[in-house]
């Protein structure tokens, strides 16, 4: 307790110096460049940000005494609160700032992709939800192995999770690298410093209550944020998106062509399989399942994916509406564009649209704010990706198979902190090392092992009677290489990353046929294996089945 | 082992009681139905997108809003709307099924 606080004020005074040092570094930069003038609102604002999620980190950590607390935030979070916290977990900046973005360059395109994300949602509640609640403690793996043999599932599933979280958090650090230097005038390494050292802060000595405080707080600034901007837009065109669209084709070099879908979808094996990796994808991703723990109750948690629905599916509409707003309102202003490149090129880059158009309707200030925003979403999904990678480190592999369960609560989640302290100086480095990298790949690559080793695996162990341990691992292992694999060969990685003139996997996306494969490999390998082992798996499956759809047992569960 | 005993019991009476079985074979048909449902409006819309492009594009009615724009808004309010008619079933008929289930099996 003593090193805790110790080590607790030892970080904030960091994480202040940080602050200091940087609201210091862009108030310097603001006499070399002029643009730069507005960035006193970001930087004031972004402040007041740190530190609020500072101060609930403190009062989190008080509160922490607890494994469940920790990891868990002791099962006390409403649905409500948690449908907040997992649109604030959800919705990246690549999802705000990317969509709006891509509806900017192409129209109608940018659907397509707010669409896929948003239908894995009801998916997760109608399958998953309650089930992963009524089964699970801390984490997917605790369900995956609930009747299976510890070691080797865990040692699956925590593979699949690190992989997953380890390159999310790189498209994060260099996303946040590039978007901070240019809206707060920040040298990139500072900046991924940054990043790194608060996600550590919030996650070492906050847990996951403080996690999920910093993802409400920033999904409602970033909901207020994304409201008030399509408000704007839509009430320069009187509410009419007939008048909003008829200026936007107006405008746009493209003109008819951003309202109808073009180029990005042509192939339909590859429509088909990108369907499926964004869709199944997000029910396997380790940080969302993880959030389903926080909740008292089976009930609570249907109820958090009926909010977290909502909002999110809100919020595309949302950065649709920024898209278009961007093109009639922000191309047409010179002050934005990049006179350099031409066409519908913007001053400091592809990532820009909803920035200028935060400028555009509520001036410096509000394109502060916006800034802000889009800081404290990458801190909100970075820091829940770090618990989930630490507790996948901690609860699984050292507690359950390393120490093979002889190891206290105590133990554990120092395990788990000294795991996120390293997991966020592996974020800061691999963020320094992939900056002039292409991270066009990152999206493909966690989409499709989390649809195609995580998603088979834990429906295979919620639905199937027939499972076993050897089914389970050989049948996740096919799906989770056959991913890696096929992303690695494929134009994405093999073209664009390692300058190979064809790619040898000729679609982008392979969920496809590696979804598939891990469920059929699952399922065939159980059935074939006649151990004592196996048929003592299948006989505890009616006792699994009472307490998934009963919540009898269930952890922390309000019934006895 | 007394307390395991007693969790025997439990787990027999809930097996045995048929409310247990209508349970989860109406909650498991109304769940996977639903999926379907979500996956067919989802693909549905995806195959549009590759083979109906011209449909799509199409004016709305006259204006430049084409017929894709409330296709694809009414994807995004179909995902709302079937996680809506999922909790409210849930939450009055499976949850009250699931309490008695529960407590005939004290």
């Amino acid at each position: 307790m003593n090193f805790n606080k110790l080590a607790l004020a030892a970080l904030l005074a960091i994480g202040g110096t940080l602050a200091a040092t940087a609201a210091f570094a862009a108030g310097a930069d603001m006499g070399a460049a002029e643009k730069q003038a507005t960035n006193w609102h970001a930087i004031v604002m972004f402040v007041i940000f740190v530190g609020m999620s500072l101060g609930i980190t403190y009062w989190a950590a008080k509160k922490n005494k607890t494994a469940a607390d920790f990891y868990a935030a002791g099962g006390g979070i409403t649905g409500f609160q948690n449908g907040l916290a997992i649109a604030g977990d959800y919705m990246s900046a690549a999802s705000f700032l990317g969509i709006s973005a891509l509806v900017y360059g192409s129209g109608f395109d940018g659907l397509i992709f707010s669409v896929g994300w948003l239908v894995g949602w009801p998916v997760i509640l109608f399958l998953i939800a309650e089930r992963l609640r009524n089964l699970g403690k801390f984490t997917f793996a605790d369900v995956a192995s609930y009747r299976l043999a510890q070691g080797p599932v865990r040692i699956f599933a925590a593979t699949g999770a690190l992989i997953v979280v380890i390159f999310y958090l790189i498209g994060q650090m260099v996303g946040a690298g590039q978007l901070i230097k240019l809206l707060f005038g920040l040298d990139y390494l500072m900046a991924v410093i940054a990043v790194g050292a608060l996600m550590m802060i919030y996650v070492t000595f906050g847990g996951m209550t403080a996690t999920t405080w910093v993802q409400i707080i920033k999904a409602c600034m970033l909901l207020g944020g994304a409201t008030f901007i399509a408000f704007g837009v839509m009430s320069h065109f009187g509410f009419s998106f007939e008048a909003l669209f008829a200026k936007a084709v107006e405008v746009h070099p493209k003109k008819t062509a951003i309202m109808a879908p073009g180029s990005l979808v042509t192939n339909p094996v590859d429509a088909i399989s990108l369907g499926l990796t964004l869709m199944f994808g997000t029910a396997g991703l380790p940080h969302i399942l993880m959030r389903f723990f926080t909740v008292p109750n089976a009930k609570e948690a249907r109820k958090s994916v009926f909010y977290a629905t909502g909002f999110i599916g809100y919020f595309y509409i949302l950065t649709f509406i920024i898209g278009f707003g961007a093109i009639t309102l922000v191309a047409t202003d010179p002050q934005y564009l990049d006179a350099a490149k031409g066409g519908l090129s913007l001053k400091g880059g592809g990532n820009m649209p909803a920035i200028w158009l935060a400028h555009a309707i509520g001036g410096d200030m509000f394109l502060g704010f916006i800034s802000a925003v889009a800081f404290a979403t990458i801190l909100a999904v970075v820091s829940g990706l770090t618990l989930a990678g630490a507790s996948a480190i901690s609860h699984d592999l050292y507690a359950s198979v390393f120490a093979r369960g002889r190891t206290s609560e105590g133990t554990e989640v120092m395990v788990s902190k000294i795991a996120s302290l390293g997991l966020g100086v592996i974020a800061v480095i691999l963020g320094v090392i992939f900056e002039k990298q292409n991270v066009a790949f990152i999206v493909a690559l966690t989409f499709s092992i989390a649809a195609s080793a995580t998603f088979p695996v834990l429906v295979m162990s919620m639905f199937s009677k027939s499972l076993t341990t050897k089914g389970a691992v050989i049948g996740g292992y096919i799906g989770l290489i056959g991913s890696v694999g096929c992303v690695i060969l494929s134009k994405v990685v093999w073209v664009q990353s390692f300058g190979y003139k064809d790619p040898l996997f000729p679609f982008v996306y392979p969920t496809l046929f590696t979804m598939p494969a891990a469920f059929l490999g699952c399922y065939l390998f159980s059935i074939m294996d006649n151990s004592d082992r196996a048929k003592a798996e299948r006989a505890a499956y009616p006792a699994q089945a009472i307490r998934s759809e009963t919540g009898l047992g269930a952890e922390g569960a309000a019934a006895h | 082992m007394k307390q395991a005993q007693h969790c025997q019991v439990t787990h027999d009476k809930i097996q045995a009681n048929p409310k247990f079985q209508e349970l989860v074979s109406k909650r498991t048909a109304f769940s996977w139905t639903l999926t379907v449902v979500m996956l067919a409006i989802y693909f549905g819309f995806i195959l549009l997108i590759a083979y109906g492009k011209a449909f799509l594009g199409q004016s709305l009615s006259g204006g430049v809003t084409t017929v894709g724009f409330p296709i694809g808004v009414g994807v995004i309010l179909s995902a709302i709307v079937l996680t809506g008619i999922y909790v409210r079933r849930a939450n009055t008929e499976f949850d009250e099924l699931n309490r008695q289930i529960l407590e005939e099996a004290r």
